[in-house]
């Protein structure tokens, strides 16, 4: 039941911030600041029924009867894997209102209402269990994120959210397809239907057929991931969003593809997915050092942001095709960790791009002098991203990559290699924007310092960085139950890795 | 089935919903002869629909407490399918009656015959659906394309409009009544083979006689359904055709020859046939990927929606081919299913359309049509509401969640991986991801700023003649959202009236 609420003050919340602009146009933020705030409140009291020594699977579970004629039920429920990446999705929430407060002018409400049911789709995804309601929230929340970028977009906004949108629409169909038909095994197998999670696990599909089904599942979530080579809407979508929508769609959004690749995609098909690992292993090593490549080459700050994301979701791709308790437990933490620092860098960029109403890094230079907390925030966080030792980041980096390590070793050798060239564009960025000369081109006499709530919102996202950097196990305890059970019971996959 | 042959009193009560139907009608005609006035016309034409749709839901409710389906006749059959299509397409042309009401409000020539048009391609598609011969086939077919040659036609007066609608009505008529002498050969060389009219109990046949009158039967269902390569007139007739005209054409025209199709296909003598099945896929792919690649280009609404209307035949003849991929293995529970599934996508896909066209003739008028995507620009800002209800019907012929369009396209998918059409599955997926970019369009369209400059985009008033329109269209998305959320009492409708035929 406590699920379903947080669901549903998300979901009225965001009717009643569209609503509440009838009376007054600053009434829509305070509505959105609330209701996800409120969220936060079921959140610490799951948090607290937390027991890692439990016997059960679940922290809660809240199921209803939904569409029984196809064996559908209403099921969410949560562990400490999902409350983790539900309370991301809260803070993030927070931040993005925040980044939205002065930057949103035209038809607030609206926008608050996409954002909150952008979060309410992300909270559904993350605490269905029920196959048919995940792909329902699954598909649903792309639809608000859409508006978010073609209504309050930047210059080449029908082009940025409609790629958004097919990308992932016709891989959400591939994964509709593969999950269909796992559905009908199960059928063939137990003489029911059942879209319920613990029944599809049980769920024996063997051959090339596995490989196809866990394709089609692996497709849709490496592109929400992203990827290489399913990448390529990603870098549109964000420098074309709204600052808000960047924050929402590197820090939570991006996140659930990695989900659905712990969750579901590997869980489900163990042997094909034993079988598919070189070749996971391979694009994520390709999406680190390509994309970090690419975000050399870059002039738009938000591109560089974009595709330096797919390069360190590159490190999420690893620590999960590691299927072992460091990996996984290096992918979550990069999980929380970039989104973070994603979010961060994203607003930093959306800052600047306010100000000087350009995202154009050529045009920039010698802001320290301007703006000098703006310039310290950034150090801050581009060392952060770099995967400087304290930080959440490193954290999450070093622990995918221990666990690659002791599968392949090439993989973790080569996206090691990534770290460096991190730095490399990380430092590279703070030149060009924070140091140097001064562009004699622009005028940038009129770029403010941060304010007050900016800063504030930029702290709490250091301190985040900071204690994840320094406390990892706060986040690693919560995660390791489920995870462990996880790479443990798929002991086909343990036996193809060892024969190997 | 039981079959009562004489047309007794318990037969004549079968028949209400025709008969209710045809006096209309006539009060109609009566009434128009003594004064014309629009609005009585279109209270008698709207209640007679109310009244035919109100017995055919209360026959459909008498089948579930377990009365038998029967025969009226060897011409009329009334089961739960029949029961069902009556009151469905009956409430569905009382909401166009409603609509043709406001868009010809203000039209400056007599108004009062459309009503009558309407209710006579009505009574035809109500003929149709329970049809158990094929004389009752032709009889109900031609019902429906006469009058509709007749509603295409209507606003030949009004000055430049009407050379384009004279153009589709005179397009629609030859290639119909082309349609119709095909369908009526195939018919005849079914005769000559089996030596039956009557199309429920089919014997086997395997002469080429018998394949060539199934086939010519198919190329005139083709048509009339818009198939590809049977497609051709389709935006023609949509784009010159008067808004309330099309949106009978698109859903009831539609949805009662498909009905008539399924019955027929459902026969397992004719469903399991190879030759009829492989026509059947090859159509249906084609007509997928060409209406929606055609649909990819299209600037006029209208248009747009007639190829995108063909793509979504191209998903109902998926479904169908499931019905007999599964019984030829004799998987009754799979053939069951896809069975259901291909009524659950008739029926909402006409409740999708006719909400799409209602958005759309509120937009415009009979003399003025919004017809570009273009005209659609900024309506989130002007006009909210109608925004929304255009969002809604446009994401769910898209197949996207919360809407009835998700939960039909799922249902679509589920029979065909059931029966492993692996083939027809990959040009369902191929076909929606090409769909969204069409779709987007228009949604986006509604999402850009209102230009100030531009005249033109100052919304129409929304006169008290339209209050009819608003209801019809509040209730269509309320069903439409509700259906997406909670399918399971129309499924429980859709299974009995599958299991009942």
């Amino acid at each position: 039941m406590i699920l379903l609420w947080i669901l549903l003050i998300l979901f009225f919340g965001g009717l009643l911030a569209w609503l509440s602009e009838w009376f007054d146009s600053r009434l829509p933020r305070w509505i959105a600041l609330f209701s996800v705030a409120a969220t936060l409140i079921p959140l610490v009291l799951l948090y607290q029924g937390y027991d890692a020594d439990s016997e059960s699977k679940w922290i809660v579970e809240f199921s209803r009867s939904w569409i029984p004629s196809l064996g559908i039920k209403f099921t969410l429920a949560v562990d400490g894997l999902s409350l983790l990446l539900v309370g991301l999705t809260s803070f993030l929430g927070l931040i993005s209102i925040g980044a939205a407060w002065e930057e949103m002018r035209e038809r607030v409400g609206f926008f608050y209402f996409n954002l909150l049911w952008t979060l309410a789709g992300v909270v559904g995804v993350f605490t269905a269990i029920d196959l048919f309601l995940f792909f329902f929230f699954w598909e649903v929340m792309l639809i608000p994120m859409y508006f978010i970028i073609a209504i309050w977009g930047h210059e080449n906004k029908r082009y940025a959210a409609t790629k958004f949108f097919l990308f992932t629409q016709f891989t959400g169909m591939l994964l509709l397809v593969s999950l269909l038909c796992l559905v009908y095994f199960f059928k063939i197998q137990y003489g029911y239907l059942s879209f319920a999670y613990e029944d599809l696990l049980r769920t024996e599909v063997d051959g090339a057929l596995e490989i196809g089904l866990m394709l089609g599942f692996f497709i849709a979530f490496a592109t929400k991931l992203p990827s290489v080579p399913f990448h390529s809407w990603l870098p549109d979508a964000h420098s074309q969003a709204p600052t808000a929508g960047s924050v929402l769609l590197a820090g939570v959004l991006l996140k659930t593809g990695a989900y659905g690749l712990i969750r579901f995609t590997l869980p489900f098909f163990p042997e094909a997915s034993a079988q598919f690992t070189p070749v996971a292993l391979a694009l994520a090593v390709i999406s680190i050092l390509y994309c970090a490549k690419v975000a050399l080459a870059q002039s738009d700050i938000k591109r560089l942001i974009a595709y330096t994301s797919v390069s360190h979701m590159g490190f999420v791709l690893l620590g999960i095709y590691a299927w072992n308790l460091i990996g996984l437990q290096g992918a979550v933490m990069t999980m929380l960790a970039h989104g973070l620092s994603a979010a961060a860098l994203f607003s930093l960029a959306g800052g600047l791009q306010g100000r000087l109403h350009t995202r154009d890094m050529r045009l920039m230079g010698g802001f320290w002098a301007l703006a000098p907390r703006m310039a310290v925030v950034a150090l801050f966080f581009s060392v952060a991203a770099l995967g400087m030792p304290g930080l959440g980041n490193f954290v999450g980096e070093f622990l995918s990559l221990l666990g690659v390590f002791s599968v392949s070793i090439w993989a973790a050798a080569l996206a090691a290699l990534g770290m460096i060239v991190a730095s490399v564009y990380s430092l590279w960025v703070m030149q060009a924007v924070f140091q140097g000369a001064q562009n004699s081109e622009a005028d940038h006499s009129s770029l403010p310092d941060l304010d007050n709530r900016e800063l504030f919102i930029y702290a709490l996202m250091m301190i985040g960085l900071v204690v994840m950097g320094l406390f990892p196990n706060a986040f690693l305890d919560l995660s390791s139950g489920v995870l462990e059970r996880l790479s443990s019971a798929s002991d086909a996959f343990a036996a193809v890795g060892e024969s190997r | 089935m039981p079959i009562t042959p004489a047309v007794d009193l318990d037969g004549l009560l079968l028949l209400l919903p025709h008969e209710l139907m045809g006096l209309a009608i006539i009060v109609g005609m009566l009434a128009i002869a003594i004064g014309r006035n629009h609005f009585v016309s279109t209270v008698i034409a709207t209640s007679g629909m109310l009244a035919a749709g109100i017995a055919g839901a209360m026959q459909f409710y008498e089948l579930t407490l377990g009365a038998a389906p029967s025969m009226v006749t060897a011409l009329f059959v009334l089961d739960a399918l029949s029961a069902l299509f009556i009151a469905l397409l009956a409430f569905s042309a009382m909401g166009v009656a409603i609509m043709s009401f406001a868009y010809f409000h203000k039209l400056a020539d007599a108004r009062d015959e459309f009503q009558l048009l309407l209710s006579l391609a009505t009574l035809g598609a109500i003929t149709l659906v329970s049809s158990a011969h094929f004389i009752t086939v032709v009889i109900g077919l031609e019902m429906l394309s006469m009058a509709l040659y007749g509603m295409i036609a209507y606003p030949i007066h009004s000055g430049a409009w009407a050379a384009k609608s004279l153009e589709s009505a005179i397009k629609y008529l030859v290639l119909s009544a082309v349609a119709s002498a095909t369908m009526l050969f195939g018919m005849a060389l079914i005769y000559a083979a089996t030596g039956s009219l009557g199309f429920l109990d089919i014997s086997v046949s395997t002469g080429s006689l018998f394949y060539l009158g199934l086939l010519m039967l198919f190329v005139g269902a083709a048509f009339k359904l818009s198939l590809v390569p049977f497609h051709l007139w389709t935006p023609d007739v949509y784009q010159g055709g008067p808004l309330p005209a099309v949106a009978f054409l698109a859903t009831l025209g539609k949805v009662a020859v498909a009905v008539f199709a399924i019955r027929l296909f459902s026969q397992p003598q004719i469903g399991q046939l190879p030759v009829v099945t492989s026509v059947i896929a090859l159509v249906a792919v084609a007509s997928i990927l060409v209406g929606n690649l055609l649909a990819l280009r299209q600037t006029n609404l209208k248009r747009l929606l007639a190829y995108s209307s063909i793509a979504h035949m191209g998903y109902l003849l998926v479904a169908m081919l499931s019905i007999s991929a599964a019984t030829a293995i004799s998987e009754v529970e799979d053939s069951a299913f896809a069975l259901e599934s291909a009524l659950f996508y008739l029926l909402v896909y006409s409740l999708l359309s006719l909400g799409a066209f209602g958005c759309a003739l509120l937009v415009s008028s009979s003399e003025d049509e919004a017809a570009g995507v273009g005209d659609y620009r900024g309506l989130f800002w002007r006009s909210p509401w109608l925004a929304s209800v255009l969002l809604v019907m446009v994401l769910g012929l898209a197949g996207i969640p919360l809407t009835a369009g998700f939960i039909a396209k799922f249902q679509v998918f589920f029979a065909a991986v059931g029966d492993s059409q692996w083939g027809l599955l990959a040009a369902m997926v191929l076909g929606s991801a090409i769909g969204l970019f069409y779709y987007l369009r228009i949604v986006y369209q509604m999402l850009m700023p209102v230009l100030d400059t531009d005249e033109s985009f100052a919304l129409r008033e929304i006169g008290i003649e339209n209050l009819g329109v608003l209801a019809v269209l509040a209730v269509l998305t309320v069903a439409v959202l509700w259906v997406g959320v909670y399918p399971e009492p129309l499924f429980a409708l859709i299974a009995f009236a599958a299991s009942n035929f």
